[in-house]
Order: C-alpha cells, then structure tokens, then sequence
C-alpha cells in the first residue's frame, strides 16, 4: 500500500490558497452577475456586467494601451537586460559590487519609485525635466501624453531592467567554458557565440524573464498613478486603475467584479502560455 | 457565507467544476493518465485538456458576449462540445 501521509504537507499550502484565492475568487464572481447596492440588496443580472464590460470603449482603449505598454516594456526590457548581464565581468572581486549595485532599484517600493521619478522629471525643479527645458526640449509630463510615456516607460526600464539582467547573468555564468573554448576553435564571432552558444542556453531564464515582466507590467498600478496619476487625460491610465476606479473610485462592484473576472482570464491565458512553453523548452533540453 | 453573495447559478457552476476536480482525482486513483500527444501541439495529460477546456470555455464565452447579443446558451453548447474534443482527441 502507497504511504500517503505526504498529502498532509501539502494540507497547509491547500489552506493557504483557499482562503487567500479560491474564496476571494468565488465572490467576485458572484459578484460579478449582481447588481450590488448594499450588503443585503443585491439584484441578479446574469453577464450583463459581462456585455457591457467588453463593449466598454474606456476599457478597450484601457486594454490597448495595456497591451502597447507591456509590448514596449519587454522589447526595451530584455535586450537592455541582456546587454548589461553581457558586459558584468564573470569573475573576480567586482563580481559582487555589481550585482548589489544591480539590484538597488528592485529593493526600492514601487510608491517610492514613483515619487523619485515624479521628483527626477518635474519640468521645474527635476534634474531630469528641468535639464530638458533648459536644452530647448518643451518637455512636461503632466501635459504630453508623448512625454508622459516617455517617463512612465523610462521608469520602468529603470525600475526593473535589473531583473532581466540578474537572470540572464545567472543563466550566462551556468554555460561551461568548454563551449566558449570549442566556438573559438571554430573561429566563431562575438555575435556567432552569443547567437548560436549563450542565447539558446539563456532560454528557459528569459522565458522566465519575460513571464515575470509581462505579468508585472501587465497589473502595473502603483507607478503610473504616483507619477502621472493616469494622465493626461486618459493617456496612462492602464487596466489596475481603471478597475480601482470603477470598484473604489465609483463603488460598481459588479462592472469591476466583471472586469476583475476578466483580466483574471486574460492573466491566467498569459501564464499558462509561457509555462507551457517553459515546460516545452525543458523538455526539450 | 453571506458576505460571498451566492446566487444558485453560481453555487452550481462552482459546484460543477468542483464535482469535475472529485471526478479527475478518482479517475486518476482508478485509471492514471498518461501525457500523451493528440490534436493540441503539446503532449498532455487528462488534467491539462481539462484546464484547456475550461480556459477554452471562459474565453468562448468571452467572445460570444463581446461580439454577439445572441442567447449566452449557444457559447455554452460550442463550449461543451469544444470541452468534449479537447478531453478526447487533444
């Protein structure tokens, strides 16, 4: 007979998740095919809520620039990423200098971040804004749209180019020598090497890499709304503050319920994806 | 349980899908699956076309109410028979 008993350590983890997940997920969608006016009247619509999420012109300007947003952020991200993990020297004493002066912005909370950069680009007094005025550039951040992605973008790749970096130095410093050795035998260029030697053994940590940067910016929230507050106008308001806005900001439980159901799915696709594709890649190795 | 807000339609698609979970974990104790490769570009377990089928379903339903104002039962019926062919041939 199988001993089992090893079911009981996964007990706690089962707990954990279901109260933490499972259960907030199950209210929100009852939530989501209700009217809620208050704790005890409550009117059943069926997927109104649903209907007229999807139709909402708000939320579908709010998705494309979602999308735009994640899609810039990993094609400046993970090249950016790669180069500089390319140029940390492999060994020796800076090694560790590097990697902890790497890591500085990611140890930083994301509210912060948005207040060192609200401060960094103000057109007045910022080093950042107040130096483009000075060399003739009509910069605001407040007022461009243009300008306000900018900063939201360049923020961004400030913020969190390190992850990428950290992981992809990982996985550089895990290829033997001996492959290094053999591509020079064989006369093989920098690109050569890196193109046919360093970035298929990178696969599995940039798949992750790009995982965890596109879910992350995909529910970007805290950034853009200390730097820019969404706008101006509409132009940085992405989907985290568009729902805040409708669950907190207007009290629509059920519109955001549904919303929330939804960008869960869109997430959920998201991961499943790139884990399928992980898994893929491993397998393959 | 109040403060969850159920409504029967609810209660029974959880209830679905939980029954659907019992139902996989006996099948797998009785009869345990093997990842095995069919129509879906990836080899795959029971457990895996079921998820598949679920997801496929949501984002089904997704469509159908995005794009259509037609009865929400017709989502259901291509769903079901998309869940049907994934648990069989994918």
């Amino acid at each position: 007979m199988r001993d089992n008993r090893a079911w009981l350590g996964v007990l706690p983890v089962l707990l954990i998740v279901a109260f933490s997940a499972v259960i907030p997920l199950m209210t929100v969608v009852n939530y989501s095919v209700q009217d809620i006016f208050d704790a005890n009247t409550r009117i059943f619509v069926g997927l109104d809520w649903y209907r007229e999420t999807l139709r909402d012109p708000r939320l579908q300007s709010a998705l494309l620039r979602q999308i735009l947003f994640s899609s810039l952020i990993l094609a400046l991200e993970i090249p950016l990423g790669i180069l500089v993990a390319k140029s940390l020297p492999r060994a020796g004493r800076s090694v560790g200098l590097w990697l902890v002066l790497l890591a500085i912005p990611l140890l930083i909370p994301w509210n912060v971040v948005g207040t060192i950069w609200q401060l960094f680009a103000r057109p007045d007094i910022g080093l950042l804004g107040a130096t483009l005025q000075n060399l003739g550039f009509d910069y605001n951040y407040t007022a461009g749209t243009l300008d306000a992605w900018l900063t939201l973008l360049a923020m961004d790749v400030w913020h969190w180019t390190s992850l990428v970096a950290l992981l992809a130095f990982a996985g550089l410093t895990a290829i033997p020598d001996a492959y290094y050795q053999a591509a020079r035998l064989d006369g093989a260029s920098r690109w050569q090497i890196f193109r046919h030697v360093e970035l298929p053994r990178l696969t599995s940590v940039l798949t992750i890499a790009v995982l965890l940067r596109l879910m992350d910016s995909f529910m970007i929230y805290t950034e853009p709304f200390v730097l820019t507050g969404g706008g101006p106008g509409n132009s940085t308001t992405f989907l985290s503050q568009y729902l805040t806005s409708m669950a907190v900001g207007q009290f629509d439980l059920g519109p955001a319920a549904a919303f929330s159901v939804l960008y869960f799915l869109v997430v959920l696709l998201l991961c499943w994806l790139f884990y399928t594709s992980v898994m893929r890649n491993r397998d393959a190795h | 349980m109040g403060w969850m807000a159920w409504t029967l339609p609810t209660a029974l698609f959880f209830a679905a899908i939980g029954l659907a979970l019992v139902t996989l974990t006996v099948l797998e104790l009785v009869w345990p699956t093997a990842a095995r490769r069919g129509l879906l570009p990836l080899s795959t377990t029971r457990g895996d076309r079921f998820f598949i089928s679920l997801l496929a379903a949501a984002f089904v339903h997704v469509g159908f109410l995005g794009f259509s104002d037609g009865p929400v039962w017709i989502a259901s019926i291509i769903s079901c028979l998309l869940a049907i062919s994934l648990m069989r041939w994918g």
